[in-house]
């Protein structure tokens, strides 16, 4: 299984992306323009960490421990869906360490 | 885990007794605007600035705004750079939760200017091309130089790292540069672009004549955004507002009246749509008297065509009732001479190639603009 995005990439929401909970509707949206998106329970709680701060290696971790989810296919989760946001441009993931793409 | 996109005009809402939250809301700031394009959607008596509502009103707006439910606000005009107050709008917007999409011109905004609104928290920038070319844009606008100052407008627009989406409307004069605004956007570094065919209410309304495009010119257009769009997948997202004078079904204009959003005019009426003002038979609150969820939920035109119970015995009894919901309300209005009719851009309609002998002798009408303006020029404008 090979990973899209490098573990150690930190990502954060794009400029004119927003993670907000939708008082009136109960539930969560992510906003982008002219589009309002509608995330899953799990796509919520990877995209509560996605804060420009923790790598992804770090979300993995965390929600490994916080679902009691075997680390792997958590991995596997959360870099699928953090590459499908990258390739929409809704968030940007930064590499603090020097090379290429884990692979 | 999976992001599902909102999808609008398809979602199953209860009509009745909830009436749906909308989802954005349109602020027209002000109609005051430094071009004249003529598919202008604004009415053709513009509100002039004595009548423009105060900052004060507009900050409640949006406070109400968020209260009743909307995610996003457009802030718009005419020309909503022209209010000085806009930086101020836009801080209250983010503080009460709401997107903020700056809807422009481009043209008489400085950098220091933008430097400003980005400041401010706006979330998107929306700028208009006229054309793709600087003659093109020039022309459309009626204003000289206009194409080389919105180019550095979208510049700096991405140098401050906000999103830009290049909006183009297209009409028998332009329609052929649709492959040249897409490449425009690309060079601009737009994420998205907006090929909106003019839609005739407003100033467009009377300028039909000079912007109907031909049949062969509509579906050639169709094809070029449609091969753009396999092409360009996950580098630009293209959004076109098809025109409906040479189609078979109406479009889903708003997604059905009052259903996800709602139009505040620069002197405060609340609107289902920019162009509701043409049906004369409906009377329009002003938030000067109302609050947004009192004129969403109670107001007598936001209820006149909401769900399907208005609908003629043509439209109620249609497997598409709830995916076209009965096309466009001005449109019948304009056409018809009845709010309440079927779209004549519906196949079904009888009027339906009354509608079309009218868009094949108009694409074969004269090219002199009716420009957007004042009637009486003031100091305001």
């Amino acid at each position: 299984m090979t990973a899209t995005l490098a573990a150690t990439g930190v990502p954060k929401l794009a400029r004119g992306v927003r993670l907000r909970h939708d008082e009136a509707r109960g539930q969560w949206v992510l906003l982008a323009p002219e589009r309002v998106l509608n995330p899953d329970p799990v796509a919520v709680e990877i995209l509560k960490k996605v804060d420009g701060a923790r790598s992804i290696d770090t979300i993995v971790d965390e929600l490994a421990t916080a679902f009691t989810v075997e680390r792997a296919t958590v991995a596997t989760d959360v870099d699928a869906f953090l590459a499908g946001l990258a390739e929409k441009g809704l968030i940007e993931v930064t590499s603090p360490v020097i090379g290429d793409a884990a692979s | 885990m999976s992001l599902i996109e909102e999808p609008r005009g398809r979602v199953e809402v209860p009509v009745r007794p909830a009436p749906p939250i909308p989802y954005g809301m349109l602020a027209e700031l002000t109609h005051r605007c430094p071009l004249q394009c003529p598919y202008c959607s604004n009415p053709v008596e513009l509100d002039r600035r004595n009548v423009e509502l105060d900052t004060e009103t507009w900050l409640r707006v949006f406070s109400e705004a968020a209260k009743l439910g909307v995610l996003q606000v457009h802030l718009s005009g005419g020309e909503p750079t022209a209010r000085r107050d806009l930086e101020q709008m836009i801080r209250h917007c983010v503080e009460v939760g709401l997107y903020t999409n700056l809807i422009t011109a481009g043209v008489g905004v400085t950098p220091e200017r933008l430097q400003s609104i980005s400041d401010a928290g706006i979330d998107h920038v929306q700028l208009s091309f006229q054309g793709a070319t600087a003659e093109m844009t020039d022309k459309v606008s009626n204003f000289r130089g206009a194409h080389e100052r919105k180019l550095a407008v979208a510049r700096e627009v991405r140098r401050l790292g906000l999103p830009l989406t290049v909006n183009s409307v297209v009409h028998r004069a332009n329609i052929h540069q649709i492959p040249d605004f897409i490449e425009l956007a690309l060079a601009l570094d737009a994420r998205r672009i907006e090929i909106a065919h003019s839609q005739y209410y407003g100033w467009a309304l009377r300028n039909r004549g000079a912007l109907m495009p031909t049949r062969d010119q509509v579906f050639w257009a169709l094809d070029v955004v449609e091969e753009a769009r396999v092409r360009l997948k996950g580098v630009l997202t293209i959004d076109a507002v098809v025109p409906d004078y040479y189609a078979k079904y109406p479009k889903p204009c708003m997604n059905g009246w009052g259903r996800q959003s709602l139009n505040v005019t620069p002197s405060g009426k609340v609107l289902p749509c920019h162009a509701a003002e043409t049906i004369p038979s409906l009377d329009f609150w002003n938030v000067r008297e109302h609050s947004l969820t009192d004129v969403w939920l109670n107001s007598p035109a936001f209820n006149a065509f909401r769900g399907t119970d208005w609908m003629p015995d043509l439209c109620k009894s249609c497997e598409r009732k709830e995916i076209d919901w009965g096309g466009c309300r001005c449109q019948a209005m304009a056409i018809a001479g009845d709010a309440a009719a079927t779209d004549p851009a519906c196949h079904l309609s009888p009027l339906h190639a009354d509608l079309l002998a009218l868009a094949e002798a108009d694409a074969e009408g004269s090219d002199i603009y009716d420009y957007r303006r004042y009637f009486q020029p003031d100091r305001a404008s």
